[in-house]
């Protein structure tokens, strides 16, 4: 067993990478990146965090690879599978009065939310009137997530997902496949572009209908999450729409006041005014 | 003289054959004792489940949001899909990271946050489960000062878990349900001599 990082240890990690490398992790929730180092060290077969402190200030390739690992880029197709089914029932239709409807995807991570997105948008014949930002902070995610490859072994699970999302198609319509991946098809992914933002330190770039951000705010701490929800609100259209994760709360920020629940249990929220 | 009750926090961990003895222990349990219990058992993903409804019939029971306060004489239940951790600022912190021993909520990521938040005022109980995940955890919960306690494998309907928990850890205590019920029982007379 790896011993357990402490937080002395913890900080000069975070501080160590902000001076060399840019990337500000200090206001990531403590517990979840404590564990996420200490599960590196063991797949990297790294002893302690000397050892990890030393190979950080020397190797630039080696803090890319940790740099992947720590920003968690697990995500699914259908994800809570009733969550895409409200927004198919609740905020679609309101989103159908608009001549243009633009949609952000903060923390898109390998895009499967957004696929799953375009699917939903087109169904409801909406998707030829969307603009679709999807941004995540790791390139590594940005760069498969352009290629639209999802591994095969996923598909039959996510085809579950659609079903219960209430889909409609024949979900294999929406891909061809090859031994080992799906691979969306392109015309589907004509509105979409994927690009590098960081929540901690970039601004505001659009004004946006809908922004879906869902399992990023479960990383970061209160203040950092206020801050992003500042930034949410200030690129949302007046009664915009906001999207979290099943389990992340705006309750417990100061910034709730101004959002409404629109889906309290799938954490779908309107921007007041 | 005062001897309050040792733990902050009961965390249990189950898997396959562990609801029965859930509800049992949910049942008998004396509803008052003063400390946080947290429930981490494995479920399937993306599958309304009736879990939470069931074991809500024998005790208000709530599935914490990310960032909601630990408080005390509350029952949780890790969400399905998500491990459970628990922050040194007494607030609940969820993680989407991959699944450990193919689960997620994972027995051995709560327990060891457990152990990190709590130290000795930790109590790791691990029940039925064809799985080893809980194992590592509990050890984490014992080098930290904090007391195990195993469901003994004979009873158990699949004695994986509670033997790789033994294993690994010496220190922890096979126990019968009835054992179980009673250790908590005598927590909360303890407790109650206080007042
Ligand atoms: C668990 S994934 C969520 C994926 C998807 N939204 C879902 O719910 O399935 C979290 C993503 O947040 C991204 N992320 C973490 N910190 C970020 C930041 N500061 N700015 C932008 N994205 C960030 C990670 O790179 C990762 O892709």
């Amino acid at each position: 067993m790896i011993k357990e990082i402490s937080n002395e240890e913890l900080e000069t990690l975070v501080s160590l990478i902000h001076r060399q490398y840019g990337y500000d992790f200090s206001d990531y929730a403590r517990s979840s990146l404590k564990r996420r180092f200490q599960r590196f060290m063991g797949y990297a077969y790294i002893g302690g965090v000397n050892e990890l402190s030393d190979r950080l200030l020397q190797d630039a390739t080696f803090f890319e690879r940790m740099a992947q690992f720590i920003t968690v880029n697990v995500t699914e197709m259908f994800r809570d599978p009733l969550f895409y089914k409200t927004l198919k029932d609740l905020v679609l239709p309101r989103l159908a009065t608009y001549p243009t409807i633009k949609i952000w995807h903060a923390g898109c991570a390998t895009g499967e939310e957004v696929f799953s997105m375009i699917i939903l948008l087109q169904e409801a014949g909406l998707l030829e009137r969307c603009r679709i930002y999807a941004t995540d902070l790791n390139a590594v995610s940005l760069l498969k997530a352009e290629k639209a490859l999802i591994p095969l072994k996923c598909m039959k699970d996510y085809t579950q997902n659609y079903l219960q999302a209430g889909g409609m198609e024949d979900f294999s319509s929406y891909y061809t496949a090859d031994d080992e991946h799906a691979v969306i098809h392109s015309a589907l992914r004509r509105n979409i572009v994927f690009f590098q933002h960081n929540l901690v330190t970039d601004q505001v770039f659009n004004e946006f209908q809908l922004i879906c951000c869902r399992n990023v705010f479960i990383y970061f701490n209160r203040q950092l999450q206020d801050r992003v929800l500042r930034l949410f609100y200030d690129s949302l259209a007046p009664l915009g729409y906001l999207a979290l994760g099943l389990k992340e709360s705006m309750m417990f920020s100061e910034e709730s006041i101004r959002f409404e629940a629109v889906s309290a249990v799938h954490k779908i929220f309107r921007r007041k005014s | 003289m005062q001897i309050p009750s040792p733990y902050d926090m009961i965390a249990i961990g189950g898997s396959a054959g562990s609801l029965p003895v859930l509800a049992e222990l949910l049942e008998q349990l004396p509803v008052s004792i003063d400390c946080t219990m947290m429930i981490i058992v494995h479920r399937l993903k993306n599958v309304p489940s009736d879990l939470d409804r069931l074991l809500s019939l024998k005790a208000p029971i709530t599935e914490p949001e990310d960032k909601q306060p630990v408080l005390s004489r509350r029952i949780y239940l890790a969400p399905q899909n998500y491990h459970l951790l628990i922050e040194t600022d007494g607030t609940f912190a969820l993680d989407y990271s991959e699944p450990l021993h193919y689960s997620r909520p994972s027995i051995d990521v709560s327990f060891a946050s457990v152990a990190a938040a709590y130290g000795p005022r930790a109590l790791g109980i691990l029940l039925s489960g064809a799985s080893k995940d809980g194992a590592a955890g509990m050890q984490q919960i014992i080098a930290a000062g904090g007391t195990g306690i195993v469901q003994d494998p004979a009873s158990a309907l699949f004695d994986t878990m509670p033997l790789a928990a033994l294993e690994l850890c010496p220190e922890a205590q096979p126990m019968s349900i009835t054992d179980m019920v009673h250790f908590l029982t005598e927590l909360k007379m303890s407790a109650e001599h206080d007042q």
